[in-house]
Parts: C-alpha cells; structure tokens; sequence
C-alpha cells in the first residue's frame, strides 16, 4: 500500500514536471497527454466497427505513436515497457467499469493478445490476464502484414498509414486566435504520416449483445 | 505426516533423481509454480476522438488520461461545459438538441459505444455513436455538435474543417487501415 501510494505521488510529480516541459513540444502530437509524448504510450486514436468482411465480428484499433514520418517508421517499434488494453462495458446498466479486457502485449518482435475476460483488477491499474494468448509476428515496414489467428480472434501489428485526418494546425490557429475560419480546402495535417496500430477482430459472441461502451488504454509496467 | 500430495512430490523427486541415470527429461519448473503476475498502471486513455484534446485544458489533460472513465465524469463535467462556452458563447442546443449541460455530461465520460446489433459509425446521417468506423469524418462531425447550433446552420467557418477523407484508400480485409508510407 504504502509503496503504491509513493509511487502515485512519484508520478504525480513526473506529471508536473513534463507538463512544463511538454508545452514544447505539443506541435509534434495529437496534443492530448502532455506526460507520454513522444513516448510509446502515447495513444493516436482508437476505432471500434463491426468487421468488414464477417458482420459477426467487431474490430478493434488503438493506434500509437502518431505522426511517423517515413523515413522515421522502419526504427519505430512497440515499447515492450507497454501493454496496450481495450476496455469493454458490456453490463446493462452501462456503469463505464470494465467488463471484460482484451490485453496485448509487445515482447520480442511478437504480439500477444489475451482475452477478452474479464478482467483480474478493474479501474487505471491493470493485471496481464495469464489465458493463452493470440499471437502474431509484428509486421516489419514494408513487409506483408501477418496475421495471427486463434479461436475466431485476428491479431495484427505494425506500421500503418495513419487513418486519421484532420486540419488540426488551422484548429490550433482558430483557438490560439490567429485564424477565424477553416481553408476550403484544408489541409490534413496527418496526410503522408505512419503510425503502429493494433487491430483486433473478435467475433461478437464473446463480447455480450446490445451494445458496449468501450475505451483504449496504454499500462506501463511496475 | 505423509500425504497424498508429498507423497506425489517425493515420488516426483525421486523419479527425477533417477532420470539423471536415464537420461529422461524432467522439468521441475512445473512444481507448483504460479504465473508471474505482471502488474501496469495506465498512462494515456482515448474513446472518442479528440475529446481531451478539445476539452481538457493543458494542465489536467494527463489527470483525465490517468484517470478510469466511471471518474471522468464527475470530475470533469462541470470544466467540459465551461470549455464547451469558452469555445462557442453563443452555444445554445444543438443536432441532437443536446443543451450544454447535457453535452458535455454526456462528453466527459469518455467512452465508445459500439453497436453488435447494426451499423457502427460515429454519424452516418441516421446511426449516432454506435461506433467509429476508419472513414468516418469524427472532427466534422463534432465541429458541427460545438459550433453548428440546433440546425448545423451556425458558424459556417467553423463546422467543416475541408478535410473529408484519409489520404489513403482503406482495404476491405484485416487489417483493413493502408499500407504505410
């Protein structure tokens, strides 16, 4: 309790610290956690849809480290430090408490993904889920993505396109006050920039019916 | 006193000490030993799109990253619709006819609904938040909610950003997102 405790105070004053030093630095991010920029925990963006090619599955995608350039992307890789969860409220009541994780895991040039179960410890901290993973190689840039494949679960990771898009330098002009409008046409900031995605596809039966409130996080471990 | 499971182990050992004669392999990692539990602590969260980066102001944006979702609420509700009113003084409802309050209630715990019965997109024109497919334009979408009032009519500057697709086709097989550059 006591080594928790000092832990959180630790990393409340780390906060404080990088929070001074990250206004810096912001223009190189998706702007939204000044702590983990530039880190392999910063998350890009998060998708949730059901399967293109099975209307029985959903897939899943949380996306890191945003704003790779090209010639930047070969030497980016997963921080092994970082286990990447997606989180899954599928109760009727819609608490926002996780119900079941899925967990993966980046560990010598492999991908791991546990679950989806539930989970061992609920809220902002997080114990690996010890099921039998699915696994797959992490694609390398520019080769052919591999796919891993277990009990009706697909696993992919590795260097994609950024999917998203966004005028996001005139958005921070309109509100630093410098522009009043948008371009017609804009410009997408994210346009020719990679990120390392992980894609997840997991039929719905394991997910529950309905419908589910869902959230990315990224754990590092103590 | 000798029961069934020490007895199982001496036996085990025993069979061990004799292997080393026989060259059979015997494995004693297997001795009861518990998995390792590997233990983390969260540093970033995302749901829907954009929402910290928005709505956050600088200096809490790590406290609502660290934070779980069933406490971003409360804690951040009231901040969301200051920020939402900073933004756009003029808010009054808008599509959903959503007043401030209940926007920004509904924004500050930040969660993806997804459908398993349906579509799944952020905003098709019929289906609202029942997901985020990779071609949805979510920043539109959510200028429109900020600044486009009861009729998306408001603000015309500042409800379209002009960036309406990804600069890169997406496939329609796993993993679905394109090639990188």
């Amino acid at each position: 309790m006591k080594f928790r405790s000092n832990l959180k105070i630790l990393a409340i004053a780390s906060v404080v610290v990088a929070a001074g030093a990250a206004s810096y630095l912001i223009a190189a991010d998706h702007i939204d956690a000044p702590a983990v920029t530039g880190t392999g925990s910063d998350i890009t963006d998060f998708y949730v849809f059901q399967s293109p090619s099975n209307s029985n599955n959903m897939v899943f995608v949380v996306n890191v480290q945003g704003l790779l350039a090209p010639a930047a992307t070969a030497a980016a890789s997963f921080d092994e430090e970082v286990m990447i969860e997606i989180n899954i409220d599928n109760s009727s009541t819609k608490d926002n408490m996780e119900d079941l994780v899925i967990q993966a895991t980046f560990d010598n040039g492999m991908v791991k993904v546990y679950g989806p179960s539930a989970p061992i410890e609920k809220g902002s901290n997080s114990t690996l889920i010890s099921s039998s993973p699915t696994e797959a190689a992490i694609t390398s840039y520019g080769s052919n993505p591999t796919i891993g494949e277990n009990n009706g679960i697909k696993v992919f990771a590795g260097p994609r396109d950024d999917p998203f898009f966004f005028d996001l330098n005139q958005f921070k002009a309109i509100i630093g006050g410098t522009a009043t409008s948008f371009n017609n046409p804009g410009t997408d900031t994210f346009a020719g920039t990679n990120v390392l995605s992980l894609v997840v596809e997991v039929p719905k039966s394991m997910l529950g019916s309905g419908s589910i409130n869902t959230w990315a996080t990224t754990n590092r471990e103590l | 006193m000798l029961t069934m499971k020490n007895f199982l182990k001496y036996l085990s050992v025993s069979l061990c000490a004799a292997s080393i004669f026989t060259f059979v392999s015997c494995d004693d990692d297997e001795d009861n030993a518990p998995a390792p539990i590997v233990m983390y602590e969260q540093e970033d969260h995302m749901a829907r799109p954009a929402i910290n980066t928005v709505f956050v102001s600088t200096g809490e944006k790590d406290m609502f990253n660290e934070m779980a979702p069933s406490l971003q609420g409360p804690a951040f509700s009231t901040k969301f619709k200051d920020k939402l009113l900073a933004l756009n003084s003029g808010y009054t409802t808008n599509l959903l006819g959503l007043d401030a309050a209940t926007f920004t209630s509904v924004l500050a715990t930040d969660v993806l609904t997804g459908s398993l019965t349906g579509a799944t997109t952020f905003y098709d024109g019929t289906n609202v938040l029942t997901g985020r497919k990779l071609d949805d334009d979510v920043i539109t979408v959510e200028l429109i909610l900020i600044f486009g009032g009861p009729d998306a009519m408001s603000n015309p500057g500042l409800t379209d950003d002009h960036v309406d697709q990804n600069d890169k086709s997406f496939s329609g097989s796993f993993p679905y997102l394109a090639t990188p550059h």
